[in-house]
């Protein structure tokens, strides 16, 4: 177990390095000058030089790229043009709302998938399953933004139940509207996961053994065949990580969220480079431990899984 | 089974199949009417779509509510727009069309080296899928439009085909792993033709099935990315009538109940990548594909 886990760490770094490569060439070649950038049009030539030598921009490329990977070990990914922030203190500070609202989204998208997709699995072809298999394909297929907004005008500017866009840490009823439209899409794609998953195990043998034993149905359900169903769904668990990821961008922009997406838009529009470097560096790497995660949790919900 | 029993043979069976499921159907008649709209749009449009109406119309033509005149409103500069939707449907195309090319071209060359030669070979292209697949999507499409200092609608084809090919290139390398030992392969390698020639000639069009479901697909994912990049602001700027742009524009209506502008677009994206979803399913049943995600 434990070098399975070491060897999944190791193969981690190579694509890490090659994630942190890609952005470093095309931050690179992006073209403008960033002192001029910082100081816009008031630097005299003496400061914009003083600036070049500190951020280490009159090195040759290579001996830049190697200051960024000595820096980046060190836990160190450059300060923000747009305010002189460190980048990391920004996205730590900033990855915390993140993190809540994908956490909460997850939760909600789990619960709510798995169980809409085992009743429609197990009331084949009801109303139940037609209504919610109809409206997990509308959520997998409407856009993220859409959906925010859609939400927003029904239940913020016309039925006045939830206040609009903004973000009180404390206050639930900030964190309804975004969760759910952040939830949606992973909700729709478990939800169908789900079904079509418990539909193939509900056809097997053992299921058959077991209702013949005389178990009750709920049992053979929730108790045998969900355990066996449920694999395949914690593999995409590990997928929506990423998916999550995009769509909190776009979530966050829409509620003014402070997270790391609407961190990586603002960097953007400013053209805020280091800025912009940090947070896909950071989504990335979030992205690969997520998928440790998964591929490490598997062997515990599935013993056939050998760790050699 | 027996192949070529019939005229067409894999693909007449292919299309058997399709005829009978009926999302299969629905999903074709719905791309083929957006493609008919996006084709035909001037003679469709009950106006210009970038005819500004006020100066016509008057001020009642500003956010005008859907109704007969306008059957689905105007926005504030008093364009319609149902016609906007209309001619939007020609950018999602173009841009879906324009990406699944990028994608193909880079994906595909490089996912067939990858499943036919192996060894070193192999481990750097799927290093490279695996870095690639690591980004959160849009946010890498937003790195690469960075790069250039005003996003245009090509910038944003090549900047999504960038990414997109990752889905291509892991289809076609399983493909070519397990079609490279086949006898055909080894009657083509006998016959000492150059190894270019085995790829393109002999393999690729045993490996194309799955490569059409994987790019019906994507192009879902494709609009999607395209929409959410012009509501962001770097994708197609105004006054193109981009969906996702008009969603963007419209978004600061909706708190004073003029709904429309920004609601009716999304409607747009949805039956779209409905279309494509549905087709791509549909296609892969009937060909037979197992993709693994």
């Amino acid at each position: 177990m434990f070098s399975y886990i070491v060897r999944k760490l190791l193969y981690a770094v190579p694509v890490i390095w090659g994630v942190v490569t890609i952005v470093f060439i095309l931050m690179a070649i992006v073209p403008g000058d960033p002192a001029r950038l910082m100081m816009g049009q008031r630097g005299d030539p003496e400061t914009l030089a003083r600036i070049r030598a500190d951020l280490g921009l009159d090195l040759p490329i290579h001996k830049q790229y190697v200051r960024f990977l000595k820096d980046l070990v060190k836990g160190d990914l450059g300060i923000s043009y747009r305010n002189n922030e460190k980048v990391v203190d920004a996205l730590l500070t900033r990855f915390k709302a993140t993190l809540k609202l994908a956490f909460w989204a997850m939760v909600l998208a789990s619960v709510l998938g798995i169980l809409a997709g085992i009743v429609s699995a197990v009331k084949q072809y009801s109303i139940f399953d037609y209504s919610a298999m109809f409206i997990a394909i509308s959520g997998i297929s409407a856009p993220v933004f859409w959906v925010g907004l859609l939400l927003l005008l029904i239940f913020a500017y016309t039925l006045h139940l939830i206040p609009g866009v903004g973000y009180v840490p404390g206050d639930w009823r900030y964190y309804v509207l975004p969760v759910i439209t952040l939830g949606v899409r992973p909700a729709a794609l478990i939800a169908r996961l789900t079904r079509s998953c418990m539909l193939e195990v509900l056809t097997q043998d053992y299921i058959r053994t077991a209702r013949a034993k005389g178990l009750h149905e709920r049992i053979v359900v929730m108790r045998h065949a969900l355990k066996n169903a449920l694999i395949p769904v914690v593999t995409i668990v590990g997928t929506q990580v990423a998916e999550l990821l995009s769509g909190a961008v776009l979530t966050e922009t829409i509620f003014a969220w402070p997270g790391v997406g609407r961190l990586a838009v603002e960097a953007l529009i400013a053209r805020d480079f280091p800025m912009i470097r940090g947070t896909v560096i950071f989504m990335a790497i979030i992205f690969l431990v997520a998928n440790l995660i998964v591929d490490i949790s598997y062997g515990f919900i599935d013993p056939r899984i050998r760790y050699d | 089974m027996t192949k070529k029993s019939k005229i067409g043979g894999l693909w007449y069976e292919a299309w058997l199949r399709f005829k009978r499921n009926k999302l299969a159907l629905v999903g074709l008649i719905m791309a083929i009417s957006i493609i008919v709209i996006a084709i035909f749009a001037p003679l469709i449009v009950p106006y210009d779509p970038f005819e500004q109406l006020i100066w016509k119309e008057g001020k009642e033509a500003r956010l005008a509510p859907p109704s007969l005149k306008h059957l689905m409103g105007t926005d504030i500069y008093g364009r319609d727009i149902l016609s906007r939707i209309i001619y939007g449907a020609r950018i999602s195309l173009q841009i879906g069309i324009f990406a699944s090319i990028v994608s193909l071209i880079i994906g595909v060359p490089l996912g067939a080296m990858a499943g036919y030669i192996g060894g070193v070979v192999d481990d750097l292209i799927s290093w490279l899928i695996n870095v690639v697949f690591a980004f959160p999507f849009l946010l890498f499409v937003l790195a690469v439009i960075a790069v250039f200092q005003s996003p245009s609608l090509r910038i944003v084809y090549i900047a999504i085909g960038l990414v997109n090919w990752v889905g291509i290139a892991r289809v076609v390398r399983a493909q070519f792993m397990s079609l490279r030992d086949r006898e055909f392969v080894e009657a083509a390698k006998a016959l000492g033709l150059p190894r270019r020639k085995i790829i393109f000639k002999h393999i690729l069009p045993n490996a194309i099935a799955p490569v059409i479901v994987q790019a019906t697909l994507g192009m879902g994912g494709i609009i999607m990315t395209e929409a959410g990049l012009a509501f962001l602001g770097f994708g197609a700027q105004p006054p193109t009538p981009s969906w996702g742009l008009m969603i963007s524009e419209g978004q600061k209506y909706l708190s004073i109940g003029k709904w429309w502008w920004a609601i009716f677009p999304g409607l747009a994206i949805m039956y779209t990548v409905l279309a494509f979803n549905f087709l791509g399913d549909g296609l892969r049943d009937a060909l037979d594909v197992r993709l693994k995600r």
